[in-house]
């Protein structure tokens, strides 16, 4: 298949000539596929928030290229808002931007930076509202006067509401409690199967990945460490864990039973799967 | 891309000028400037330059973040230069045109105040980049520490220096942040006339003021929580100590001023 964001031997270099010269990125090349929900995993200082800030262009490559859609997207740097539009980045912490009077306005900015007339913004917002769970009464209030989570919806909204083709999320649940971790990875679920986009989620977080993507990439220090699907990847636990990541903890359990001699797959990485296969070995097959 | 400014930035080092007393670096630079300001030609010029010039070599600052440094204060350099050359009085340079104007001594006068502008800016950059900013407001505070007596409020005035250059860097990586959230919803920052590009800055500035008074509230609760209650008793981790470099460093400096002083008398 036809990759619809190809980074191409990326490199990034942070202050250049100082002496805390460095680079976030060092030849980097991974490709993210049509229609996929992609994780992406790493360190603090594994690259990641550099890496997803070139795929939209708000970063220049030191050198490399991106490709979207078989584009280079900095061959015409004036247009390099267009990509912007077509490629949604969601911030970490994105709550910090909102900056209107009432949460619909929030969301409406960027459909109106992108020139869509009043009646297509409002079908957006209200789309966007609808997807991350936002009732329209609260479209109304003040953003500052929202809940930490809600905030943190309304800002997605925004990003959701420009409808890309791409949507990037960077910890999308960093800092909420665990009801509204699963609130909101929920409702990026559900946006990316009825919508049928691409979806990228960053998280250093195995547990979060594991259970949310059909494909993971691990980074480490600047450099693309593994790549496949989440039983490839977490079959690796040893490697994963020299570099400091954790493989999900049910994956421990099933590692642990299966050096007791149970024969249950070492790496199943959710609670459900691990559940099925010791029912299957007990000849049951009801809930436990 | 507001990650390259450099104004007050502290780059770590271990070379003999890192290690001196602040306290130190800072009565060096102001008998620095004494003498660059009492220097008056090529001998007594060319003594400061070589004193600046040893403690940039010393101190193994890149000489292109020196020069970086005075990116700012280019059109000032030019704007002096200009005026010096033009508007003092002597013999003109040659009758042509506006050269009628320009005069030998004002080509000198210029020379000088540009060599003069140039070097304070390096001097200052020197302190600002071998020494960090927490340790240059403890050396302020202990050097206007006799001003206390005489209840000016030495420690109020320090804390809040550090503060806000601690913030500085925090403040520009957060605005860097928010622009570049609010460029990724497609705001425009570089495009049409100056209300338009005032207009976008409304998306960076409310957000920005937000976070600035949350992290002051943040702030203000985790000083008090450590029992913060003013300069009165207070101690120090690192208690400042003139060295023997120390002692070196100031009598040196004090020789280079006195210098200048004395071969200025005889016009060099």
């Amino acid at each position: 298949m036809e990759p619809i964001i190809r980074v191409d031997h990326l490199t990034h270099t942070y202050s250049a000539g100082t002496p805390f010269e460095r680079s976030a990125v060092a030849d980097m090349s991974l490709s993210v596929l049509p229609g996929e929900f992609l994780g992406i995993i790493g360190h603090t200082g594994s690259g990641k928030s550099t890496l997803i800030q070139h795929l939209n262009g708000l970063l220049k490559p030191t050198s490399g290229h991106i490709w979207l859609n078989g584009q280079d997207i900095w061959a015409k740097p004036k247009e390099i808002r267009k990509v912007r539009f077509r490629v949604g980045l969601v911030f970490q912490y994105p709550e910090y931007q909102l900056f209107e009077e009432t949460a619909y306005k929030d969301i409406a900015f960027g459909p109106k930076n992108m020139g869509l007339d009043e009646q297509e913004i409002d079908r957006r917002v209200r789309d966007a509202a609808a997807f991350v769970g936002l009732e329209s009464a609260l479209l109304e209030r003040s953003p500052f006067e929202l809940s930490g989570g809600q905030k943190r919806r309304v800002a997605i909204a925004g990003v959701i509401a420009m409808e890309p083709e791409v949507l990037i999320l960077d910890e999308p649940t960093a800092g909420l409690d665990p009801a509204g971790r699963d609130m909101i990875l929920s409702q990026i679920r559900a946006y990316h199967q009825a919508r049928g986009t691409t979806v990228v989620l960053v998280s250093h977080s195995m547990e979060e990945i594991a259970r949310n993507v059909d494909r993971i990439v691990v980074l480490h220090s600047a450099r693309v460490y593994m790549e496949g699907t989440p039983a490839e990847v977490f079959a690796h636990a040893d490697e994963l864990e020299s570099v400091g990541l954790d493989v999900p903890q049910v994956t421990k359990v099933a590692a642990a039973l299966r050096a007791r001699g149970v024969a249950v797959d070492g790496a199943t990485y959710t609670v459900e799967a691990l559940e099925r296969q010791l029912l299957a070995l007990k000849g049951g097959s009801g809930p436990c | 891309m507001l990650k390259d400014i450099t104004l007050g930035q502290y780059f770590p080092g271990d070379t003999p000028i890192h290690r001196l007393d602040p306290r130190t670096k800072l009565l060096c630079l102001i008998l620095f400037i004494v003498a660059l300001f009492c220097a008056r030609w090529l001998v007594t010029y060319g003594l400061v330059a070589a004193a600046l010039i040893a403690c940039i070599v010393i101190s193994g600052v890149s000489f292109r973040a020196l020069t970086k440094g005075l990116k700012t204060v280019y059109i000032i350099v030019a704007f002096t230069a200009v005026m010096n050359l033009f508007f003092t009085p002597g013999t003109p340079i040659a009758d042509v045109a506006i050269l009628r104007h320009a005069t030998w001594e004002g080509a000198r006068t210029a020379c000088f105040m540009m060599a003069r502008i140039v070097m304070l800016i390096m001097g200052s950059f020197l302190l600002t980049y071998t020494t960090s900013p927490i340790a240059l407001t403890n050396a302020l505070d202990k050097l206007l520490g006799p001003l206390k007596k005489l209840h000016f409020p030495v420690h109020e005035l320090t804390l809040m220096m550090s503060l806000a250059l601690r913030f500085i860097p925090t403040l520009i990586e957060e605005t860097d942040k928010i622009m570049s959230a609010q460029k990724a919803r497609g705001a425009d920052f570089e495009s049409g006339n100056i209300l338009r590009r005032a207009k976008a800055l409304v998306p960076i500035l409310v957000p920005l003021f937000v976070s600035a008074f949350r992290r002051a509230d943040e702030l203000a609760t985790a000083m008090e929580s450590r029992c913060y209650h003013g300069g009165e008793g207070r101690t120090a981790l690192h208690v400042l100590r003139y060295r023997t470099a120390d002692y070196i460093a100031l009598a040196l400096f004090v020789l280079l001023t006195a210098a200048v002083i004395v071969l200025r008398r005889f016009g060099l």
